[in-house]
């Protein structure tokens, strides 16, 4: 089972359709179980039973969750997969204390795939969907996978399978969730 | 004041119809075309958030003139249907002045109704989409695409069971004939476009730009639109339903 967590304003915000629901369904298409909770409602018991973490990116102008970073440090100690999606990516390198550079981004941008890794296996430049206002400064533990002209698109940790993609993946680029969802399938009990 | 034409009528916005959340109601401008996606991303603002205007671009192009002379007016009547006010922005049509009006009528229902954020029925199209954000981005607005990459067949079930009633007011792209034109997507016609969506490369909603609608009813309208008189324009899979007349009735 995935937990897919909500990083929007609000529980059930005009957001969610758009950030959320889209990630839900495409697991849903691909047999994949998954549970989503808010960000401020992440319990213990979703935590342990969960195979692998998505956390879902957010409007624009919705950095909200910026500014609880206690409510992600279970990320530091969950070990199992994790995909951060834009302001999840932002979230999961703010809890390895990774901070952040402006960097606008909106639009359909190319992919330079630096770095070999499941993940991307078999591609070298890919189009994909951008819509941030910041980019990470990767932290130590992280190394970066991909790359736009203007910025790092995508990291994972040294030795833990724990990913953030600034692109959204969800959008024109599937493949790349489902590959995930695979990859926790395969490192789930 | 810019070139461009612009009305405004004050009423009263809609309020999401209850606050059970932590955050603050926010006021949304919708962006209109007078087609199903727009009005049905109206209606889900309105579920969270307050809308307080909707905001029509019309394209004076030529080359679009046929599409946009009955809309132009009835916009008017479908903002009216639905109590809300109407900010309406003429534009030339063309790619990067487009850009320009969009964010002109951003700015005056800013200015006129406090919108702190933008509706759009975006689904799949990324180049729309992307444009919009760079928009409001620019001028600090929120934006909202609340039918993004939304399942085509839950899409149009959730729209009927809603009680929208839409018409075919465009089509563009084979098999669709001009007896097409005129028609309400009903569960009927829902099932013949579900066969043509299968058969054809053709999406079910249209929006891939096969067929366009026009909104004649909708649950948050206080009254609906009769359609009184219309033509049809139509030519080898290209036609348009030209609505000469119309006015609103009681639901």
């Amino acid at each position: 089972m995935i937990l897919l967590i909500d990083l929007c304003y609000r529980d059930g915000s005009l957001s969610r359709d758009e950030f959320v629901a889209p990630v839900e369904r495409l697991l849903c298409r691909n047999g994949v179980a998954s549970v989503t909770r808010h960000y401020t409602a992440v319990g213990a018991s979703d935590l342990d039973s969960a195979d692998a973490a998505i956390l879902c990116g957010t409007a624009l102008m919705d950095t909200g969750y910026l500014e609880h970073p206690e409510l992600f440090r279970w990320l530091l100690t969950f070990e199992r997969p994790v995909l951060g999606i834009s302001s999840g990516m932002l979230a999961l390198a703010a809890a390895f204390g990774g901070g952040v550079d402006p960097c606008r981004e909106i639009g359909m941008t190319d992919m330079n795939v630096l770095a070999p890794d499941p993940l991307f296996s078999g591609q070298e430049v890919f189009p994909a969907y951008t819509v941030h206002d910041y980019a990470v400064q990767v932290p130590g533990e992280f190394v970066a996978l991909a790359a736009s002209d203007r910025c790092v698109q995508a990291i994972r940790h040294r030795s833990l399978p724990l990913y953030g993609l600034l692109f959204h993946p969800e959008v024109r680029n599937e493949w790349i969730v489902e590959r995930f969802s695979r990859l926790a399938g395969r490192q789930s009990p | 004041m810019p070139s461009g034409r612009f009305r405004h009528r004050r009423r009263r916005g809609y309020r999401a119809l209850e606050e059970n959340n932590t955050g603050r109601i926010m006021k949304l401008g919708v962006l209109f075309s007078g087609g199903k996606d727009s009005m049905f991303a109206c209606w889900k603002a309105m579920q969270k958030e307050e809308v307080a205007c909707l905001i029509t671009v019309v394209s004076r192009n030529p080359e679009s003139y046929m599409f946009h002379t009955p809309n132009i007016r009835l916009a008017a009547l479908q903002a009216e249907a639905a109590g809300l006010p109407l900010v309406e922005v003429g534009t030339a049509g063309e790619k990067e002045e487009e850009l320009i009006d969009l964010e002109r009528a951003l700015r005056t229902a800013r200015e006129q109704y406090g919108i702190e954020g933008v509706v759009t029925g975006a689904i799949l199209s990324v180049y729309q989409a992307a444009r919009v954000q760079r928009v409001c981005r620019e001028l600090g607005l929120w934006s909202f695409n609340p039918l993004w990459l939304a399942d085509q067949e839950a899409y149009m079930e959730e729209l009927l069971d809603a009680g929208f009633r839409v018409v075919i007011a465009g089509v563009f792209s084979s098999p669709f004939d001009e007896s097409w034109l005129g028609r309400e997507i009903d569960r009927r016609t829902l099932d013949e476009l579900r066969a043509i969506a299968q058969k054809y490369q053709v999406t079910l909603t249209g929006e891939g730009g096969e067929l366009e609608t026009f909104v004649v009813d909708a649950p948050f309208f206080a009254q609906r639109i009769a359609i009184e008189e219309a033509s049809k324009v139509y030519r080898n899979y290209n036609g348009v339903l030209r609505i000469e007349r119309a006015g609103l009735v009681a639901k």
